[in-house]
């Protein structure tokens, strides 16, 4: 089982989770983020003076999948994330030792 | 004497309750424009002084500041508690509606001009120290500075000074004492370094709602009648504001290429500021033209703040204490006695000499305001400390000054 982590704009969480559900994952976590990667910051503008702001607002989407899951997930995530532009994030994949589900106690690949 | 005028009663009333919403409303001006840490201390700093001064102004405040006078410099105490201050008219001070209700009128006054300096040393300020400040404030510089323009005897009235609704007492005296405060309290830490920005713009643009609605009171309301007076200043008002709105929205359009919502509240309250002590002075023209200066020079001032090093933290000098200095000058050149008889010729009305008595009620009032501040403070700052500890600073006024927060995680 793998864990897969997505930084992605937050505009593009609708796309994301319909392209998702579309393969058959329908469970996710989602975070409302801040950070930069290439991308650095912005200016805002407060009466008159110019500051730089480096933390941009992001979302971070994490899935647990069955390993075999990870190619089809990850394609998915960068077709429907994707802009082009600079800022469309990273997709990190993690191994996970077990998943357990607390209403049943279920666990391995039959509690994701 | 003249017998009571219920219209003008009611309308003095009325601009009383508009001024005192004025005091909430530069709460949440100021409090959208700190961080998410310091919006209840903000809010509790104006908000405090509706009812300290309140009580300082029934003991103390009114008698000091128009009772009768004393030197020309301050009002003797025998209106304490306003005795004597009753429902029949005082001569002087609104001889058409009760004497209680000017007394009302200007205690909300008196409130707001305290609150106004706290914006400079917004977010880092202990509240006892800030209290003990706020009521020796109101007694020693307020009171004095309020009697030498306004009241009858007063040194600067009997000079021809005038100021319709504060450009001087309200409007310098906060900027010059904020101006003081800025020297003695250090920047807050990480200023320079760190992004101090405003938590909550859509709050600070309710504040500059409320603020223009209460300043048809605050201005309309100085004429003391229901009349042509009050209607030119309601009028003078409504156009330095958005005259100043219009301005700094340009301007910075210009300068740094995007206009923005904070610039608009800053034009509107700059250009009500300065237009405060012309109000019932001028014709319609000269309050535009009065809230377009104010618009640029505000705006010039704030800009260039940063290069100075003070962290006048929401710019009470570069908006109320210039809008103070420009709007009391700008008096005696537009000031015209055809639209008030009461008051007195400018500049371009042929009087020349007027511009030099408002230029000495500038140069009295911010240097009696910025050295009695500054003394105040630094015997304070001795006694008590006026600064919260650098872990409540990092830790937010509102957790460690009051233990609540505004927003709940």
């Amino acid at each position: 089982m793998k864990k897969i982590e997505a930084i992605i704009k937050p505009f593009k969480l609708d796309d994301v989770k319909k392209a998702l559900s579309d393969i058959g994952i329908t469970g996710m976590t989602v975070t409302e983020v801040k950070g930069h990667g290439r991308q650095k910051g912005h200016k805002e503008i407060y009466r008159g003076a110019e500051y730089q702001v480096d933390f941009l607002p992001k979302i971070k989407i994490e899935i647990i999948v069955e390993t075999s899951m990870v190619d089809p997930v990850v394609g998915k995530i960068i077709e429907s994330a994707r802009t082009g532009k600079i800022g469309d994030g990273k997709i990190f994949v993690l191994p996970v030792e077990e998943v357990i589900r607390v209403r049943t106690g279920e666990s391995g690949k039959d509690a994701i | 004497m003249p017998p009571i005028d219920r219209a003008d009663t009611a309308f003095v009333l009325v601009s009383a309750a508009l001024v005192m919403i004025m005091t909430p409303g530069l709460a949440v001006f100021y409090a959208g424009m700190v961080r998410t840490k310091n919006v209840l201390g903000t809010i509790m700093q104006s908000f405090i002084l509706i009812g300290v001064i309140s009580l300082e102004w029934v003991y103390l405040g009114y008698t000091m500041s128009f009772g009768p006078d004393v030197a020309g410099v301050i009002g003797d105490l025998s209106w304490f508690g306003l005795n004597g201050v009753t429902t029949a008219p005082h001569e002087a001070y609104g001889p058409t509606i009760p004497h209680l209700v000017f007394a009302v009128f200007q205690c909300m006054f008196a409130v707001i001009t305290p609150a106004l300096i706290t914006g400079a040393f917004a977010e880092r300020m202990r509240f006892g120290p800030f209290l003990v400040f706020s009521v020796l404030w109101a007694v020693l510089v307020y009171n004095p500075v309020c009697h030498w323009v306004w009241a009858t005897g007063g040194w600067l009235k009997e000079l021809g000074v005038i100021d319709f609704a504060g450009g001087l007492v309200v409007h310098l005296a906060c900027g010059a004492a904020a101006l003081a405060a800025v020297t003695v309290v250090r920047p807050r830490k990480g200023y320079g370094s760190e992004n101090f920005i405003p938590h909550n713009l859509p709050m600070t643009l309710i504040g500059t709602g409320l603020l223009w609605f209460g300043w048809f009171g605050f201005n309309g309301g100085s004429a003391l009648a229901a009349d042509g007076i009050a209607g030119g200043a309601f009028v003078a008002t409504h156009l330095g504001g958005m005259a100043g709105l219009v301005t700094w929205v340009v301007v910075e359009w210009y300068h740094r290429g995007k206009p923005t919502t904070l610039g608009a509240a800053s034009g509107a309250v700059a250009g009500l500021a300065t237009v405060t002590p012309a109000s019932g002075f001028v014709t319609p023209n000269a309050a535009v033209a009065i809230g377009c200066l104010a618009g640029l020079v505000c705006y010039a001032c704030v800009a260039s703040k940063q290069r100075i090093g003070y962290d006048d933290s929401l710019d009470v000098v570069g908006i109320h204490g210039v809008g103070g200095v420009v709007g009391t000058l700008l008096v005696g050149v537009f000031a015209t006695k055809a639209v008030n008889p009461a008051g007195a010729d400018g500049l371009l009305a042929g009087n020349p000499s007027l511009l030099v008595s408002q230029a000495i009620g500038v140069v009295a009032v911010g240097l009696f305001v910025f050295c009695t501040s500054w003394v105040l403070l630094k015997v304070i700052d001795r006694l008590y400390g006026l600064r919260v500890p650098e872990d409540i600073e990092l830790q937010g006024l509102d957790l460690g000054e009051h233990s609540e927060t505004a927003y709940s995680a």
